[in-house]
């Protein structure tokens, strides 16, 4: 069993690192990830929304939905931990 | 832990006078900064996330400086609790308001309705609002990580 683990393990290792050799060129400007949204958030995100740091305005605007549920993922981690350890003096 | 739960009820008040002395001049201006790198998210690297972890730091601190107890003067669990929920509350009561208010769900734009301001105002200021509701959240939920896990719950005494 932990000789097909093992093996497993290596073949998708090799798939993922045969994969990597197609990615585009690290701050390529003609990648997907670079030529889709990216140059309008960079262009109109302070015309749009009067921030100047772009991070803040991405994170907080554009994609509050996702920051809305990083929050509630840090919430219901401290919920958790509240609910299974706090206990009162008894 | 046990050890150092132990040690810690021989010298309730903390082992050193220069920490000690030290987190005391030190924690209002931590709490300071914190609430500096919540504000100023907007004009430099910072936000809400950044800005709780540095507040709940501070309690953090004074509990292993001082004790648990000195932590929990400072900041009581009822109200740590109370602002944690808060800040949940006001990141998904701006959403839900400003779809209320005929908008989508977090267009701030839609706020409008309430207080007449140009619409990039409006995204400006929304994001501060949210942005204050993660910094309460987080804040609370560190110091109360911190304590439950550091007493083992029961808010007697903590490393």
């Amino acid at each position: 069993m932990k000789t097909f683990a093992f093996l497993a393990t290596l073949a998708t290792g090799i798939v993922l690192l045969y994969g990597t050799g197609d990615f585009a060129p690290w701050g390529d400007p003609a990648s997907p990830a670079n030529s889709h949204v990216s140059p309008v958030y960079i262009e109109e995100a302070v015309a749009e929304t009067h921030v100047p740091n772009l991070v803040t305005a991405i994170l907080g605007d554009y994609r509050g939905y996702d920051t809305m549920f990083e929050t509630v993922v840090i919430y219901c981690a401290g919920l958790a931990v509240v609910s299974v350890l706090r206990r009162s003096r008894s | 832990m046990k050890e150092l739960q132990e040690r810690a009820a021989l010298n309730p008040e903390g082992d050193s006078l220069i920490i000690r002395t030290a987190v005391r001049l030190l924690v209002p201006f931590i709490q300071l900064y914190g609430l500096y790198v919540i504000v100023h998210g907007h004009y430099s690297p910072g936000g809400g996330f950044q800005g709780g972890v540095v507040l709940g730091a501070s309690f953090i601190m004074l509990a292993l400086a001082y004790d648990l107890k000195t932590s929990l003067r400072h900041m009581s669990e009822r109200v740590n609790v109370l602002l944690g929920n808060l800040g949940v509350l006001i990141y998904v009561g701006i959403g839900v308001l400003c779809a209320l208010l005929g908008g989508l769900f977090l267009d701030y734009a839609a706020l409008a309705r309430l207080i007449p301001m140009a619409a990039e105002e409006w995204h400006s200021l929304g994001i501060f609002l949210v942005e204050l509701g993660v910094g309460l959240a987080v804040m609370s939920i560190m110091a109360s990580l911190f304590w439950d896990l550091a007493s083992g719950g029961d808010m007697e005494e903590g490393l």
